[in-house]
């Protein structure tokens, strides 16, 4: 086994996405040292650069605007489960952080002067700023990259794999991680511990985010003691890209298209539907995620759906200088695909999109153990029950800022590092032992069985019976990786990274089932269908701690205080 | 008989210590390289190295390789019912298989 390596800061960011590399810039401006690490790459793995549009902003450049209206159609979209302190802090420094962005050159799109807002689904007025075409998440990497690479105090290192916090005298002292590129371990002590690690959509079949998504930042929490929110509420992005097969595009790339050009949701026989389910789109792009999923699963329920599951999408009734216009070079990277939408419609359905729960924390991104603070996707709270389409980009902003700033102000306070090698003694030991691999396992066959399970058990419909039957997945999983690593533990050992992976995804997913299974109700990206409506009585978060290995849970009611004043 | 790829990939851990091995892949129309490389590790061999991110975006830029001799992203490369060679890049650090060190020297784990 390697040697053990020991490096020591102010501040640990872990992930470097949009509200990672925010946090570090933040950290940095304060005075404070940091170390921004990824388990891939610094600020190309993760969510954010692959947004393909909107980022919401009360800009009110295209429309007067105000974040209170920004904040109301938040709220609204929550479902009533919104903590609202996290919401307004959102909607409130949201036009603060685009303007930054736009000062350092993200290139935000731009028409008569002004930056232009695009009208999305469940908003009020023109509100979404965007780059074009469809580069959005690009420009918003690129420019936070370059920002980092010019502040002073910023320590990079891609490839670290963080395994566990370490918790001294209950705070947060640091880490331990594994160096995927040489299979060494590290030790990590940090002031003040930022997680930044996104969400969970890893733990799906389709999914429209990075395979390095698996929820570790939830999982890390847990097990350092911390409370997990939300978990339940998993978005489905309803228009993902089902078919035909289309290579270097993201499948959440029909969004733009629907902003722009309407485009229109059709059924397996040609139909417009979605007026069944209570909203008729006439043309235009008005249904939110939760209803669009829930108009197109029921479709292919009643078998209307199309050849592969899903339904059509359409825009076959714009002419080609419309869509060149709109879409420039991406035309000519469909055509590459065989595409062409002036004659044939594409495929679309449901797929795992962005996760609403997330670590508890208050508005200065403090989670309930002093040194460790949350930003990002991996925040819970601010969305409730569903995400108001671009508030994704923006939180990863704001959030990041936040803890960035919180995060510097208490390694400033703090003399000392409290890092001792002996509360990191568990963690190393884990890292420095391994266990045969079991025969006929394969690690990557099991992370395939768990997102098939969650996909067909715990996705957007839920019944108590397939909940069930999910957990009993989860638990045989469980059983089968057991306590010691698999692998060899030398450089880039891929079974061993699936086990340290697998580790963390069937422990949030235990998360997600379990407080799936025990909201007796049906709310926002919520839907049991052996409980259909909603109950006054579940306008409640439910609260998830681990202790001694098993989760507990509890409700509390939303938070629905300061916001609307 | 339903097409195949046949995938002939590069395994090691140093260039002058690896060898060949082959595997013949489900192949259908429009899959990328990608794709053929996560079909092995799931269904053959899931100690083979290979690193991505974004799965199918082109947007992490992790996943370049050589195949036939040429730098592509596995996941723009098409997959082809025919052999295919795949090698780590060759004017970067072998890690193992068809990881090589490809961060820049500045984001590289070194001791503070």
């Amino acid at each position: 086994m390697t040697e053990t390596m020991h490096v020591e800061t102010d501040v640990l960011v872990i992930g470097a996405g949009g509200a990672g590399m925010y946090a570090a810039i933040e950290a940095a401006r304060d005075g404070a040292n940091v170390l921004l690490l990824d388990r891939s790459l610094i600020g190309r793995g993760g969510a954010t650069v692959m947004a393909q549009m909107t980022v919401a902003v009360a800009l009110g450049a295209e429309t007067p605007d105000h974040w209170s209206h920004h904040l109301k159609d938040t709220l609204e979209a929550g479902r009533g489960l919104c903590d609202e302190r996290l919401a307004r802090l959102l909607c409130e420094q949201a036009p603060s952080c685009i303007n930054e962005m736009d000062g350092w050159g993200v290139g935000w799109a731009r028409k008569d002067g002004h930056i232009t807002q695009a009208m999305a689904p469940g908003h009020d007025r023109p509100r979404c700023v965007y780059v074009d075409f469809l580069n959005t998440g690009p420009a918003v990497s690129k420019t936070l990259r370059t920002v980092v690479n010019r502040a002073s105090g910023i320590h990079k290192t891609g490839d670290l794999l963080v395994i566990d916090l370490v918790r001294v005298d209950g705070e947060i002292a640091g880490a331990v991680a594994l160096h995927l590129g040489s299979g060494a371990p590290v030790t990590i002590a940090a002031k003040a511990t930022v997680i930044a690690t996104g969400g969970l959509t890893r733990l799906y079949r389709r999914n429209s985010a990075s395979a390095n998504m698996g929820g570790d930042g939830y999982a890390l929490a847990l097990r350092a003691g911390a409370s997990l929110i939300d978990m339940e509420f998993v978005q489905f992005f309803p228009i993902g890209h089902l078919a035909p097969r289309l290579i270097g595009m993201d499948p959440i790339m029909w969004d733009p298209f629907r902003y722009k050009l309407g485009g229109r949701l059709l059924n397996g026989a040609g139909e417009e539907f979605t007026s069944r389910y209570g909203t008729d789109e006439g043309g235009r792009y008005v249904l939110t995620r939760d209803l669009a999923t829930y108009a197109i699963m029921k479709e292919v329920e009643a078998g209307r759906g199309s050849p592969h599951g899903g339904a059509y999408l359409s825009f076959q009734h714009c002419a080609e200088s419309e869509l060149r216009k709109a879409f420039g070079p991406v035309i000519d990277r469909l055509a590459a695909n065989h595409i062409d939408l002036t004659k044939t419609a594409i495929e679309v359905a449901p797929i795992a999109h962005y996760h609403m729960g997330g670590v508890a924390a208050d508005d200065r991104m403090q989670t309930e153990i002093p040194g460790l603070l949350v930003a990002g996707e991996a925040v819970g709270g601010a969305n409730g029950a569903n995400r108001l389409s671009g508030n994704a980009i923006t939180e990863a902003f704001v959030f990041g800022r936040e803890a960035g700033r919180s995060a510097a102000a208490r390694a400033k306070r703090m003399q000392l590092q409290m890092f001792r090698q002996d509360d990191a003694r568990v963690a190393l030991e884990l890292l420095e032992s391994s266990a045969a691999n079991p025969a006929g396992v394969n690690t990557a066959g099991m992370i395939e069985t768990l997102q098939a399970t969650m996909a067909d058990d715990v996705g957007p419909f839920r019944t108590k019976e397939r909940l069930t039957r999910a957990l009993g997945v989860i638990g045989e999983l469980t059983s089968v990786i057991g306590e010691r690593p698999f692998g060899d533990g030398g450089a880039f050992d891929m079974q061993r990274l699936d086990w340290f992976d697998l580790r963390n995804m069937l422990l949030v997913a235990r998360s997600v089932t379990e407080a799936a299974l025990r909201r007796t109700e049906s709310r926002g990206a919520h839907q049991r269908e052996d409980f259909p409506g909603l109950l006054a009585e579940w306008t409640a978060n439910q609260s998830i701690r681990l202790d001694a290995n098993k989760l507990s849970l509890t409700s509390v009611p939303a938070l629905h205080q300061a916001a609307a004043q | 008989m339903s097409m195949t790829a046949k995938l002939k990939v590069w395994r090691g851990l140093a260039p002058d210590a690896g060898h060949w091995d082959t595997y013949e892949v489900p192949f259908e129309t429009g899959q990328s390289v990608l794709d053929g490389l996560r079909w092995i590790r799931v269904h053959r061999d899931p100690s083979l190295a290979i690193r991505f991110s974004c799965i199918n975006a082109n947007a992490c830029k992790e996943c370049m390789i050589e195949l036939d001799g040429e730098t592509v992203y596995a996941c723009t490369a098409r997959l082809e019912p025919q052999e295919m060679t795949l090698q780590p890049l060759s004017n970067k650090k072998v890690v193992r298989d068809l990881v090589t060190e490809i961060a820049p020297p500045a984001e590289r784990f070194k001791r503070a």
